[in-house]
């Protein structure tokens, strides 16, 4: 192997490390394989375990009109009252004025394996007469977070686990009117895309036929295309060819998802299942010739969990962190740098 | 803004599962894309074995064309840093490995400022990682913090010395230290054990904090525990390291071969060769931690408290 020698030394003191080419693992012969195995591979046990006991957060937050199921859908994704749903029939309770923002946490555990939800309701949006701007408070919440987020990441004396508060996932209830998307929901997905992942989804879609869903899906997808929105998970963030082929296939089959929530079960073919009940059958939440919500399930939470935190935090975070450096406003105790003067970490 | 509400589970048991138990597997995943990087620093005069067992510990052979200068060149010669990293893949995992060597440690006739260098070396990373830290783009930050730096005490003496000593007193607080007795075949058991008890009363009365392998929780398994148990008992690791192969039995191991017998490196009767590789293996995760919670952070919290920003 040729050495590199070092070129100019960074001080004076300490000669820069020569750096010697990367050398890929010699076999020692043969009978190598004998004492061959050194242990490289339980890093990722003493991480698994790591992950069961810290536990960790989950923060997804829905979006839309009332009475769309929002809250029995997030009770139905979680198998639990994680939601309270709002009592819409009640007349006494009034539709907000402006959209609120309401968080609600849980400590859930499923395999050893805790989990920190909270649920960020946001009743009142969309159910005003004129609903213009009604994402502000939305979006101010998200960028809050990350506030919240950065102010603890350049403290001097910072904590071990700084308490992640960020929104990780947004579900975007859309209308099953069969037509099209509304110009609020453009407006909404087109401002927040850029800010958190969001995930569409068709509400109460037991009020479609399988050829009406299936028409309804492509123009929204078409809609949402020609609008330019990306949304999660976002075609520019996949991370190798298997990401892409995964993801592509979701991207372009699968979303928005159509769903139906219920937090009642019925008796069908001897099993208990959540469903919807009708004079003309009964609608299995959890069957996939029913509904989409298997789908969207697996989705959030068995495959794509990880990824969503990872995404906010490695790219909306960073987004919001950059812009704030940049705006050299009032940042707490740190160097703050201008596009100028900081030297490319690339 | 967040209250937290008692959770009312209205859905029987057989509907109950989520699925966020496999969350783990997820993590797992990226990892296993990711891969995993380490930086290990070998420190220790020249001739106590330090490159033969890094050869051993992780089977390469990283010091292919070695160059041992004589005493005279020596006398010349300041402590350099030499980093080599190397990349090993198991059962599908990657590992990144660095390892940072030191040669002229402890040469010169007057080593009085020879470990200011290595200080400096470790301050330097984490200088580095801070300004990255602190960057617009963090996409690719690349930690060559030190993570691990093995000690490397000579057998020759009878505890440590003051070199040893001001060593471990001046870098702490800076780099997880792992003290490791060499060549330790030049010790019967007996002398090995009365040398290992002897540096550790002195470790303790300097008021030296070397790595501390934390205990096992109590949810795991007897074996695990009883591993960590044996494992925390050996310090100081007493060890032989070997890039000879020699025939034993029909099966060609790793070796010594004396007039006398064979020392065979990977046997636990003969010394702590296989105790020094499981606990690098197994805790090198805790070691990341430790250098990032503990070392990194007091570097951190001192250099932006004098910089009065």
């Amino acid at each position: 192997p040729v050495e590199n020698k070092n070129e100019a030394a960074m001080s004076e003191l300490v000669p820069e490390p020569r750096q010697k080419p990367v050398v890929p693992m010699k076999p020692m012969g043969i009978n190598a394989n004998l004492l061959g195995y050194i242990g490289i591979d339980t890093i990722i046990e003493q991480m698994r375990k790591k992950t069961m006991k810290t536990g960790f957060d989950f923060n997804i937050m829905v979006v839309g009109q009332s009475g769309l199921g929002k809250s029995t859908l997030v009770n139905t994704l979680f198998k639990s009252q994680v939601s309270r749903k709002s009592s819409g029939w009640n007349r006494e309770e009034k539709i907000p004025k402006t959209v609120e923002i309401k968080a609600i946490g849980h400590v859930i555990e499923e395999g050893g394996v805790k989990m920190k939800l909270t649920v960020i309701d946001t009743p009142g949006f969309g159910d005003q007469i004129n609903n213009e701007n009604c994402w502000e408070p939305i979006e101010k919440y998200i960028n809050e977070q990350y506030e919240k987020f950065l102010k603890e990441e350049v403290n001097i004396a910072r904590k071990k686990r700084i308490p992640d508060t960020r929104v990780h996932c947004c579900l975007y209830f859309i209308s099953p009117t069969g037509h099209s998307l509304r110009p609020l929901d453009l407006e909404f997905m087109k401002h927040l895309s850029k800010v958190v992942n969001i995930i569409p989804v068709i509400a109460k879609a037991d009020t479609m036929t399988l050829e009406e869903k299936t028409e309804f899906k492509q123009r929204v997808r078409k809609e949402l295309e020609v609008n330019g929105i990306e949304f999660y998970p976002q075609k520019e963030f996949d991370e190798d060819l298997e990401d892409k082929t995964e993801n592509d296939k979701i991207r372009q089959e699968s979303m928005p998802f159509a769903v139906v929530g219920s937090d009642k079960e019925y008796q069908v073919n001897g099993k208990r299942v959540l469903g919807r009940k009708t004079p003309w059958g009964i609608i299995e939440v959890e069957n996939l010739t029913h509904c989409e919500f298997a789908l969207l399930r697996d989705f959030v939470i068995r495959t794509h969990l990880q990824d969503l935190k990872e995404v906010t935090h490695n790219i909306h975070y960073e987004t919001y962190r950059a812009k704030r450096l940049n705006d050299n406003g009032g940042l707490p105790p740190m160097t703050v740098e201008t596009e100028e003067n900081h030297e490319s970490n690339l | 803004n967040v209250f937290y509400v008692p959770l009312h589970f209205i859905f029987s048991d057989s509907a109950g599962y989520v699925g966020f138990a496999n969350l783990p597997n997820q993590v797992h995943r990226k990892s296993v894309k990711k891969g995993f990087e380490f930086t290990l620093m070998v420190v220790g005069e020249s001739g106590l074995g330090k490159s033969t067992l890094i050869n051993s510990l992780f089977l390469t052979d990283l010091y292919p064309e070695r160059y041992i200068p004589g005493a005279a060149e020596k006398i010349e010669r300041t402590v350099q840093i030499e980093a080599s990293t190397v990349e090993i893949e198991e059962r599908g995992v990657k590992l990144r490995l660095t390892v940072v060597d030191t040669p002229g440690y402890g040469d010169a006739i007057n080593s009085q400022d020879c470990f200011k260098t290595i200080i400096q070396y470790i301050d330097n990373q984490f200088e580095r990682y801070l300004h990255d830290e602190s960057g617009l783009n963090r996409r690719h930050i690349i930690d060559n913090r030190v993570h691990c730096c093995f000690y490397f005490i000579s057998p020759f003496g009878h505890g440590l010395k003051p070199l040893d000593v001001e060593f471990m007193k001046a870098l702490h607080g800076k780099v997880n230290i792992v003290p490791v007795i060499a060549k330790a075949d030049t010790l019967t058991l007996k002398e090995r054990e009365r040398l290992k008890r002897r540096v550790l009363d002195e470790i303790s009365e300097h008021g030296i904090r070397i790595y501390q392998l934390p205990d096992a929780d109590s949810d795991e398994d007897e074996e695990f525990k009883e591993q960590t148990r044996v494992l925390k008992a050996s310090i100081p690791f007493a060890v032989i390291g070997s890039n000879q192969l020699i025939e034993v039995k029909g099966k060609k191991i790793r070796g010594r071969l004396y007039p006398w017998g064979v020392v065979e490196v990977e046997n636990p009767e003969h010394n702590d060769f296989l105790k020094l590789r499981t606990m690098l293996v197994t805790h090198m995760q805790d070691l990341q931690e430790v250098t990032q919670d503990l070392h990194y952070e007091n570097f951190r919290s001192e250099r932006l408290k004098r910089t009065g920003k």
